[in-house]
């Protein structure tokens, strides 16, 4: 646990790239196995620990700390998770230190009326830093500023392997890694991966800003509609059939109807989407759908799944990612015309003769229920992650709304001592404020610390790390779409709110109303 | 044992300081005053200006080598448990632990014994004299560290941390930031219990006093000036004041790592604050624990709690029975903020 806690610790504090790919690495070279394969599916966010909780931890220290001093000191601290890991009362000596293979296979095992006991335990043995690297692994969400990409990077330099074939393999491996470790230590060969339904590590594509369109060679691209569902991958394989999402995260179970009568043996990249006859339905309902781990027969019926088509990957065990996009593109039309599988159809590329025409078409994006273009290189292969120069995206312009700021949270981590997530609200016909949204995004560093100011300034009441403030501060929030919900008083949901202006100049009075946006509704 | 001579009627706060009216001097004064009683070198604490001075012998040194002239008009030295008289009342100084040459005050009068700690730490040093507990009525206590967050880990711990890190960069120059007076030092010495003997490199500032605390016996290995290194200083150690980190100064170095010597390191969230790619836990000031057991063998019925996070360690010292109040002096804990901001 000490190399592992050393590591975070490290990160942590670390900003630059190049050293945290450094500190990886030798965390890889100095740590045997098992313990830096569970350490590497931590980074890379491969571990969850169900039966560990906030709630359970902040009951832990209650018990062994006094309230008035535990409570001066989460607020001094800011984070439940290290205030815990200070306070926790040092009975070094009194267990062995745990490893974190130890750790995670027991905690694995364990039922959940054991975790408490366990946890303590490994908390009495540890030092401050091993308890807020136990506390950080097992609630989840490490936020040492890696990502899993940045994780698998660092793996393959040490490796001596390009990146690419290390995520080829990733999602027929499992942790500790064993196998993957003792290939890139050249003591065997590289793991076989079972012929199976794996995910593929998909291609993505760079945003695309008006005004660089026009730099675009318009005539090296094909251009299709980005229709507004989620990316998923269909692996069918010798019978067996899944379905993945963008993540590689295993949603078949989800979508029974769209994996049944499967007559293929392929790997398909497409748009997730509730369609009937081929049209598509607002996003909302496909949430609906991705909401119901196990869907019922009714439920299917009045929302069918959909998959529209975009690459064919692997066709019947040849793989054609090396290919270039129009190669494949040839080939998933014949691929459709030869299978003609339910419940799926292509998505048809646009034809866009100019840059005028492409502006134009992404303007009436909106009330063609699409999300945008996408723009892809005709020559371009099918390279996994996002690679720069061969996919752009050029999405329709968000919608805006002028919102009253009703209550401010404060962040974690970097923005601990912060009130850096905020709820707004629009006016009602009574003249009240119903919330709307929340938003922890689109400001810089010091508007931030301005917006935290104001919160501190115009209190006017506190629910534990919650303030709520004055009606006095307008926040023009972006979102790309407005969805009706039952679950929100307002009736309605955002999709993808985040802060676009800050209104320091306007009067609350004149934000807008909540029926400007009941009446955007998709 | 009068209740007319509880020290609440002889020992008080005025605004030039803490003032023994029948001793007739202040401690810590921080404005000049005629009779001050020095614990210890740093800024918050010595001030210049003052007529008489009575501290320990390398108090003294280390406020001629900061004010010179300055210093004092009469520089009275008071060796570790030497007794003086001042009118009816008793003091001596005791070693406090905190950097080279401090001292808590003892107090004696009206059969009444009451322990000024000053700053103070429990934890090994090898720079300086080690905090002696004197059982006392009253004990007046610093709180810098005082929430049940701030627990010190082991220095020599940290130093190994520092160590690796030299060892996984060495294209790079590893920058320490560190309070000129004590905790450079004692980083140094660390250093060199550590196994590190090769040249560290100071910042200009660090100088004057890393050469007094060698003139008063205290080992720091050998040392270089880093302002004229010639070299880029690639895996060395160079030790800085810690406002010089965010300095131009720095752009000489290799890629330089910044890291930062401080009991505030603690807290992960004060530490990205500051900016420190490697925080060090290094505190010369006691912490939640050291202040608790302190505490407690001290013995004192009463509790005065000066600058700090005084209200959590009075809650705890009434917890336990003690009498415990906040003493508000003027001025304190300034010299942490300036290493600090």
């Amino acid at each position: 646990m000490r190399d592992f806690a050393e590591l975070l610790d490290r990160l942590v504090f670390t900003p630059r790239r190049s050293i945290k790919l450094r500190l990886i690495g030798d965390y890889f070279a100095r740590v045997p196995d098992p313990d830096r394969g569970w350490a590497l599916a931590a980074l890379t966010g491969g571990l969850t620990f169900p039966g560990a909780k906030p709630a359970m931890i902040r009951a832990l220290i209650e018990e062994r700390c006094d309230p008035v001093l535990f409570r001066w000191s989460y607020d001094y601290v800011g984070d439940l998770a290290e205030t815990a890991a200070l306070l926790w009362p040092e009975r070094r000596g009194a267990n062995r230190e745990p490893g974190l293979a130890e750790v995670v296979e027991t905690l694995q095992e364990a039922g959940r009326t054991e975790v408490p006991t366990l946890l303590a335990g490994w908390l009495d043995a540890l030092d401050p830093t091993g308890r807020w690297a136990l506390l950080k692994l097992i609630t989840g969400g490490l936020r040492v500023g890696v990502s899993e990409r940045l994780a698998k990077t660092a793996l393959a330099s040490f490796g001596g392997q390009d990146a690419g074939a290390i995520e080829e393999l990733w999602h027929g491996l499992r942790p500790p890694y064993d196998d993957l470790f003792a290939w890139l230590e050249g003591r065997a060969p590289q793991p076989e991966v079972a012929e199976a339904a794996l995910f593929r590590p998909l291609m993505l594509a760079h945003p695309l800003e008006e005004a660089e369109v026009d730099a675009l060679p318009l005539g090296e691209f094909l251009a299709e509609w980005k229709w507004d569902g989620i990316r998923a991958q269909l692996v069918a394989h010798k019978g067996e059939c899944r379905l993945f999402s963008r993540t590689g995260e295993d949603i078949g179970p989800a979508f029974p109807d769209l994996l049944q009568n499967i007559g293929f043996d392929a790997v398909l990249d497409g748009e997730l989407l509730v369609a009937r006859e081929g049209a598509p339905a607002p996003f909302n309902e496909l949430q609906t759908r991705l909401g119901r781990k196990a869907p019922t027969a009714k439920l299917q019926r009045s929302h069918p799944a959909h998959l529209r088509l975009y690459d064919l990957l692997i066709d019947a065990g040849e793989d054609l990612r090396h290919l270039t996009f129009s190669e494949r593109r040839a080939r998933l039309e014949a691929w459709y015309a030869r299978h003609r599988p339910a419940l799926m159809d292509l998505s048809e590329l646009v034809v866009v003769e100019n840059h005028a025409e492409l502006k134009r078409l992404r303007r009436e994006a909106r009330t063609s229920g699409v999300e945008g273009l996408m723009l892809k290189r005709a020559a371009s292969p099918y390279l996994a992650g996002r690679p720069k120069g061969h996919w752009y995206k050029f999405k329709r312009d968000a919608l805006t709304v002028d919102a009253v700021l009703m209550y401010a949270q404060r962040g974690h981590g970097r923005r601990s001592s912060l009130f850096s997530d905020y709820t707004f609200g629009a006016w009602t016909e009574e003249g009240t404020l119903v919330p709307i949204g929340k938003a922890y995004s689109g400001f810089t560093d010091s508007e931030l610390k301005r917006l935290d100011k104001w919160v501190r300034d115009h209190t006017v009441d506190r629910f534990g790390p919650v303030r709520a403030v004055e009606p006095g501060l307008v926040l023009e929030v972006a979102f790309d779409a407005v969805q009706p919900s039952s679950r929100h008083k307002s009736g309605i949901a955002l999709r993808f709110p985040r802060i676009a202006r800050i209104r320091w100049d306007k009067p609350a009075g004149e934000a807008d109303p909540l029926e400007r946006l009941r009446a955007m509704i998709a | 044992m009068s209740r007319e001579a509880h020290p609440e009627n002889w020992l008080q706060v005025t605004p030039r300081g803490l003032y023994c009216r029948p001793g007739d001097f202040f401690i810590d004064p921080h404005r000049p005053v005629e009779r001050a009683v020095v614990t210890h070198g740093h800024a918050d604490h010595a001030r210049p200006g003052n007529a008489a001075v009575i501290a320990t012998p390398q108090t003294l040194a280390i406020m001629q080598a900061r004010y010179g002239e300055r210093a004092g008009a009469v520089l009275h030295p008071l060796a570790y448990h030497q007794r003086l008289s001042l009118g009816p009342v008793t003091v001596r100084l005791v070693p406090a632990g905190h950097v080279l040459g401090s001292a808590q005050v003892v107090i004696e009068w009206g059969g009444w014994r009451v322990v000024v700690s000053g700053d103070y730490k429990r934890q090994p040093d090898p720079t300086c004299a080690a905090f002696e507990v004197v059982p006392c009525d009253v004990f007046v206590t610093e709180a810098t560290f005082a929430l049940p967050v701030f627990r010190h880990p082991p220095a020599d711990e940290e130093v190994r941390r520092l160590l690796h890190s030299v060892d996984l960069f060495p294209e790079r120059t590893h920058l320490v930031g560190a309070y000129s007076l004590g905790k450079a030092q004692r980083l140094l010495a660390l250093l060199r219990h550590a196994g590190w003997d090769r040249p560290v490199y100071l910042h200009g500032a660090l100088e004057p006093l890393c050469q007094l605390y060698e003139e008063q016996g205290v080992d720091l290995g050998p040392l270089r000036s880093a302002t004229r290194a010639e070299a880029d200083l690639a895996g060395d150690i160079v030790v800085a004041p810690p406002s010089a980190l965010a300095d131009r100064w720095l752009r000489r170095f290799a890629d330089p790592l910044t890291a930062m010597a401080s009991g505030w390191m603690r807290v992960r969230q004060r530490a990205r604050q500051r900016g420190a790619e490697l925080p060090l836990v290094i505190s010369d000031h006691a912490d939640w624990d050291e202040l608790t057991q302190t505490l407690r063998e001290v013995g004192a019925p009463e509790v005065w709690v000066t600058h700090g996070s005084e209200e959590a360690l009075i809650h705890w010292a009434r917890g336990e029975g003690m009498r415990a109040r906040a003493l508000s002096l003027i001025g304190r804990g300034e010299e942490e903020q300036d290493a600090l901001p």
